[in-house]
């Protein structure tokens, strides 16, 4: 067992406790003036859509090394990053309409930020139905979509700032009031433990396929 | 008298026009705003803490399902990793 498997029980209870204290710590912080109760959807929204782009970008790098390299903890790492993706990616996509109902009055605008992050939700869906159903030699395929997902991230983050948009600026985080802040680091810091103990464990489960494949090879012969 | 029959029938067609043009400027108005009924302010004003409590259910079970899913696939490979290897064993010997 390595440092970083030991690593995961440890980074997975810190995360569980964080997130069941997230209530309160979040319940101490004062309200925002304009919107209210329904802004506190901010400190489990944004950590997603923060690490879904930290995802984003790890697969995009690996995918890169793959395609260079050809090593296949490349491979275990873009397509533990990608699934990572997608499901950092569907919460932020569920909670963000959430709080647009309310504060915007519609659950879902065709502004750059909403269509664009749906895109690159779409992307790394496509490169798991790939690695899912493409057969052998998928993974060559795959890292170039991985790679093609991970450019859009940087017009991801700043659409907002770059183009006319409902959604709030990304200066929004780095201008947070001190009493704001605090439980939005609390809540970052919880799911950056749950990113990186998910992140070992699926990647164990990559190379653990490989060590089967590889056995059962050996069983044939 | 014939003047003043006139006058009567041009005021009544004044009259008749002024009623008929006042009518669909109420049909007008009919067609693009409705009165609120009994409630209808209660439930525009939308109450934030189901949002926020569906926000918050969506990632707690989100990120549980997703954690037992894995833990499931790693332990059901594990397990057919040690079950081939057994078997290698077996044909080695």
């Amino acid at each position: 067992m390595t440092a970083g498997h030991r690593l995961v029980p440890i980074l997975l209870v810190i995360s569980t406790v964080m997130l069941a204290a997230s209530p309160y710590v979040i319940d101490a912080a004062p309200y925002e003036s304009t919107m209210g109760l329904v802004q506190r959807i901010f400190y489990f929204h944004v950590p997603n859509a923060m690490l879904m782009m930290v995802a984003s970008t790890t697969c995009g790098v690996a995918s890169l090394l793959y395609l260079m390299r050809r090593r296949p903890t490349s491979d275990f790492v873009a397509l533990a990053s990608a699934e990572l993706a997608v499901v950092l990616g569907t919460i932020t996509l569920l909670t963000g309409p959430l709080w647009a109902r309310k504060a915007w009055g519609i659950w879902w605008d065709w502004d750059p930020r909403l269509t664009s992050t749906l895109i690159m939700w779409m992307i790394f869906s496509a490169y798991l139905l790939l690695r899912r159903f493409g057969g052998a030699g998928s993974e060559v395929l795959s890292a170039a979509v991985g790679l093609f997902g991970a450019v859009l991230t940087p017009f991801v983050y700043w659409s907002v700032d770059m183009l006319k948009s409902l959604h709030p600026k990304t200066t929004v985080v780095a201008t947070l009031p001190r009493p704001l802040a605090i439980p939005m680091i609390w809540c970052l810091i919880a799911f950056i433990c749950f990113y990186i103990a998910v992140l070992i464990l699926r990647v164990r489960l990559e190379s653990t396929r490989a060590t089967l494949e590889r056995t059962y090879l050996l069983l044939e012969d | 008298m014939r003047h003043l029959r006139r006058l009567l029938r041009a005021g009544a067609v004044l009259i008749a026009t002024v009623a008929l043009s006042g009518a669909s400027l109420v049909a007008q108005a009919n067609d693009g705003f409705e009165l609120a009924k009994a409630g209808d302010i209660d439930r525009e004003n939308l109450p934030a803490t189901p949002f926020v409590f569906a926000a918050y259910a969506i990632v707690w079970i989100v990120v549980t399902v997703y954690l037992l899913t894995l833990w499931r696939r790693i332990t059901k490979t594990e397990r057919e990793v040690a079950s081939v290897a057994a078997r290698l064993e077996q044909q080695r010997r």
